[in-house]
């Protein structure tokens, strides 16, 4: 598609659904961590453009390689409320049998890698999924996902400079929230904007503005043709702004003004999008009180669901280290069984 | 004096030291403004200004890099890892540079860094935000290692370790920052390193513990003391050097000794102490080197209470050495 | 230099040219570069030749890069600091590092200053203001970044020098580096001798940008290419450079295209992988090539004092070579020391055990 074409009503309305399923699943997200139902959130409220944009504008057979923070783009591409819920929980229907905080997710059967804690690491890693898709020519492209913050890693220089030296398809999705806990964007690098640093690499830069839905939808679907035309990968920073917490560990108000946060709160992306579908007559007024009261019950659903599954069982703890058990692991799990049995260990 | 909290033990001990010294620097991410995610820089951004407290871009290579060459300059930086699990991007930084530098030039650069890091699991933090990786940094010669267990030991051994003279890996038991609470001189008291404490004395099995699996080692030695075995319970508290004296003088006394850390078992610290014990004490021995460890796995999220050493498991590791004959 | 046609190419700057770019003292700068620039020539055609013979066991040739090395040298002041990569030890001999003292070093005997622990063209000194390196690439990029940081801090002046290859602006420690220094404002001069090859890999399989110097963007920082076998473009160009660092106006990239004359070290065939024509390329930026037919245009030194001066200089490595030659080997105990300042146990046991099994010498 072109840089001139608009963004179709089918693709506008589905985002801006996906948006408020997005936000509503984060606020709940953050009350469950609140009220001790779960361990930990990352929410990503104000990003939900970016995030939908960008998930909306890939194929289903694109592989996503994520940060932690992106609800928005797992929901985009079909993962299903309750799978995340699962995880959220830590459960024994968790399809990664409870082993990681929440929010770090991810699911082979819709091509999104699962999420670590170290920032950045996952960048090089679309550069790897990208050889492998030219090699087995499949015309896909690979999507890492990562902060401002991560531009400083070094798997974000190996990551950039592979896909720049064989030039792979991938379009590196930056999100520059402004924040990376409570490192401000300007302190993390010197460069004017973030979207120039691809120069060094030798391939494109674009910035965006990362709360207009159908701005970032284009630039990713134009990234994406050519990627797949051959001209290789493409940096994509989405400005954007955090306007929760890093973590719902995090204190923001130790580091950041109440007005700066204010001052994006006029630029809510979801807003944005609705007032657009409103001046179109895509949708009615009636329509997005449908929308959210159908998020907020999709999203009640799969807390319920999710909050009725038992913990994962004790002996799942040894599964996964190898394809198959070593001897000395096996014995440890005798043990730890028998431990079990005896009441010495508790679950 | 009044009780601080371990925490409060690390931030003491960075305070005293950037009053004394204007060499001394901290860096680190968050470590300014924001006081550090667990707060252990809190007051010293406000107090030092941002020449001497530096809140850096996400990178852990260019946090140790940079310190190393602030040290070769003279400086005594402190770097901050926020969690041990993210320090790996800087290991050759550590491994690679800081560690070699004395020996490599004859001793003409010596690269005295300290990098705190907190570590270990307890707080629900999932595969990347609880390891335990300390026989990588012990099995480095070149590199020292301290782990605190105590407030006032958190700021005595990091006074110790700013002043000393040679890189320092500083790990702290986040687990028990806010827990561990006490008594903690005031000014630059420093703890010397290669010194082991004796927690609780007694005569029939030693155990060695450091960082949180200290206070988890004592409660499980006043479990077993119950059932009339009197566990004699040491702190490490810097794993290089080594208090191997300690060591061998508590294994003479009881014949017996469990060994406990977070760190997996296989090729963990507990194979050299269980190594060290056996080429030492062997003929005191009255029964196996037990070690009480985490499990051969990455760290797991939901399950994380079955797989860290708890006192129930530790105090039957204890049990069962004792009753072996 | 030249075989057959292959001239080098002319610098052709005019006398006012030269008095612009290296001020009044340019005759001086001229002879004197060129002796240094003769001095790491001949040093490495006599030390790989060593290598060869199984007298030193390595030796990584900097054949290419003296007008680089000898320019950055003579635009630093006694106070700045070096952190090199592998082909800087030239820099550090213009600096004042004891030759005795060097070759020492590539004979890895007692009297090296490392003690012989690292291998050869891995000096340390610290008296001139250059740290020990390591093997690995770019480690030391970052730990120039701190170094700066550091003189900032104390205010005494100085700058440091980060030297490293086309190679090494792939590595981690080069992008943290950059970033911080940028971040920090730190006076560090980043010198990429880019001699256009990693071993085998040749720079345009390194990075897809085609100028080095452009990476300096992604950092905010000011990044320039210059011709680094051109002498009088090298030292003009450090010296602004470390006039602006001195300024407190923040870090510098430069990126120097060099030749590597030679193979990337002993160990290293490089008819493996060199297309045909580098070499002929290389031959006409002989750095040294092009320098002396700049002073003789000019007429700066007759054959006679060219002549002389290579004798001296023969006479100073044999004087070294067969100083080092009788050397005795590192001692044991040495093995021993600058692990920690003080030793611990084991290693203190460790040693005793040696000792006692070597029949008990160690002081």
């Amino acid at each position: 598609m072109s840089e001139a074409t608009d963004v179709p009503k089918e693709i506008m309305v589905r985002g801006f659904r996906l948006m408020v399923l997005g936000r509503t699943a984060d606020e709940r997200g953050v009350n469950l961590q609140r009220q001790g139902r779960i361990g930990f959130y990352v929410p990503m409220n104000g990003q939900e453009a970016a995030q939908v944009g960008c998930g909306l504008a890939l194929e289903e057979k694109d592989w996503i390689v994520p940060a932690y923070r992106e609800i928005g783009v797992a929901l985009s591409r079909g993962i299903p409320l309750k799978t995340l819920f699962d995880q959220f929980y830590g459960n024994s229907s968790d399809v990664l049998k409870g082993r990681q905080m929440p929010c770090h997710y991810g699911y082979r059967d819709y091509r999104y890698v699962t999420a670590s804690s170290p920032v950045g690491t996952q960048i090089i890693l679309a550069a790897g999924l990208a050889q492998a898709s030219v090699y087995r020519g499949e015309k896909v492209v690979s999507v890492p996902f990562f902060g401002d913050g991560a531009t400083s890693s070094s798997d974000f220089h190996a990551g950039m400079n592979f896909a720049g030296v064989y030039n792979l398809p991938v379009l590196f999705f930056c999100q520059n929230n402004g924040w990376a806990i409570s490192l401000p964007r300007e302190k993390q690098t010197r460069s004017s904007s973030l979207a120039e640093k691809a120069e060094a690499y030798g391939f494109r830069g674009v910035q965006v503005d990362g709360n207009d839905f159908s701005a970032v939808y284009k630039v990713v679907r134009d990234a994406r043709a050519q990627a797949l035309a051959g001209k290789g990968p493409t940096l994509i920073e989405a400005v954007t702004f955090r306007m929760g917490p890093h973590s719902t560990s995090d204190d923001p108000t130790r580091y950041r003004k109440q007005e700066t946060v204010a001052s994006w709160k006029a630029k809510d992306p979801i807003e944005h999008l609705r007032e657009q579908l409103l001046a179109k007559g895509w949708i009615t007024e009636e329509g997005i009180e449908q929308v959210q009261e159908e998020a907020k019950r999709e999203v009640q659903s799969a807390i319920d669901a999710a909050e009725k599954a038992p913990p994962p069982e004790p002996t799942t703890l040894f599964d996964d280290v190898f394809r198959d058990r070593p001897k000395l692991l096996e014995e440890q799990r005798s043990e730890f069984m028998e431990l079990l049995k005896e009441g010495v260990l508790r679950p | 004096m009044t009780d601080i909290t371990l925490i409060q033990g690390v931030n003491q001990a960075l305070k005293v030291a950037m009053a004394k010294d204007p060499d001394v620097v901290v860096l680190g991410e968050d470590v300014g403004v924001n006081g550090g995610v667990f707060r252990a820089t809190d007051g010293l951004y406000k107090e030092f200004g941002e020449k001497r407290v530096l809140d850096t871009p996400l990178s852990e290579n260019g946090i140790i890099g940079m310190a190393i060459g602030m040290a070769l300059q003279g400086l005594k930086p402190v770097a901050e890892i926020q969690f041990m699990d993210f320090i790996y991007p800087a290991f050759d930084q550590i491994v690679s540079e800081a560690a070699k530098f004395r020996y490599r030039s004859g001793g003409e650069f010596p690269a005295h860094v300290v990098i705190r890091t907190p570590y270990g699991g307890g707080i629900k933090g999932g595969l990347y935000h609880s390891q335990s990786t300390e026989q990588l940094f012990t099995s480095t010669p070149g590199l020292k290692v301290v782990i605190p267990s105590t407030p006032a030991d958190a700021k005595g051994l990091l006074l110790s370790a700013i002043f000393d003279e040679d890189p320092v890996i500083f790990l702290e038991p986040k687990r028990i920052y806010r827990t561990s609470t006490g008594e903690v001189p005031e000014g630059d008291v420093r703890v010397p390193f290669g010194k082991a404490r004796t927690v609780k004395e007694g005569a029939d099995v030693s155990v060695f513990a450091y960082g949180a699996m200290v206070p988890q080692s004592l409660q499980a030695a006043n479990v077993v003391e119950k059932m009339g075995i009197h566990a004699e319970v040491i702190d490490l508290r810097t794993l290089v050097p080594l208090d191997v004296d300690a060591i061998v003088a508590s294994v003479e006394k009881t014949g017996r000794a469990v060994i406990v850390h977070e760190a997996p078992k296989f090729s963990g610290f507990g194979a050299e102490l269980s190594a060290t014990i056996s080429e030492r004490c062997l003929y005191s021995l009255k029964a196996p080197v037990l070690r009480v460890t985490g499990y051969d796995t990455p760290f797991p999220y939901a399950l994380e209470n079955l797989y860290l050493p708890s006192v129930d498991r530790i105090a039957r590791g204890i049990e069962r050495t004792a009753s072996t004959s | 230099m030249a075989e057959g046609s292959d001239g080098p190419l002319p610098l052709p700057y005019s006398e006012s040219e030269l008095q612009d770019a290296l001020g009044s003292e340019w005759k001086a700068l001229l002879t004197q570069g060129y002796r240094w620039m003769l001095f790491g020539r001949l040093m490495d055609n006599r030390f790989l030749g060593l290598q060869r013979q199984g007298r030193i066991g390595f030796y990584g040739p900097a054949t290419g890069h003296e007008a680089l090395n000898v320019g950055c040298a003579l635009a630093l002041a006694p106070e700045d600091w070096v952190f090199p990569g592998l082909r800087e030890q030239l820099l550090a001999l213009v600096r004042g590092m004891n030759l005795q003292g060097y070759v020492h070093h590539l004979f890895g005997d007692g009297m090296d200053p490392s003690l012989g622990r690292q291998m050869p063209c891995h000096p340390t000194a610290a008296s001139v203001g250059y740290v020990s390196m390591a093997s690995t690439v770019g480690t030391q990029i970052v730990q120039a970044a701190g170094s700066g940081y550091a003189q900032a801090l104390r205010g005494k002046g100085g700058i440091t020098v980060a030297f490293f290859g086309d190679g090494a602006t792939s590595t981690s420690d080069f992008h943290a580096g950059m970033n911080m220094a940028s971040v920090f404002n730190c006076p560090v001069l980043f010198i990429c001798a880019n001699n256009q090859w990693a071993i085998s890999v040749p720079v345009s399989k390194q990075t897809a940008v085609t100028e080095l110097a452009k990476k300096a963007k992604a950092y905010g920082m000011p990044g320039e290419r210059i011709d680094g076998t051109d002498f009088v473009r090298v030292l003009s160009t450090l010296r602004s450079a470390r006039k602006q660092l001195s300024a407190g106006k923040g870090p510098v990239m430069v990126e120097a295209v060099v030749y590597r004359m030679n193979p990337h070290s002993s160990s290293d065939d490089p008819t493996r992988y060199l297309p045909p024509g580098y070499l002929r390329e290389a031959r006409a930026h002989d750095p040294l090539a092009r320098l002396e037919a700049l002073g003789d245009r000019l007429g700066l030194l007759t054959p006679e004092e060219k002549e002389r001066m290579r004798k001296e200089i023969e006479d100073e490595f044999r004087k070294a070579i067969a100083e080092a030659e009788v050397a005795p080997p590192p001692s044991p105990d040495s093995l021993f020391r600058d692990t920690l300042k003080e030793s611990v146990w084991p290693l203190t046991e460790e040693r005793d055990t040696f000792d006692r099994d070597q029949g008990g010498h160690f002081p």
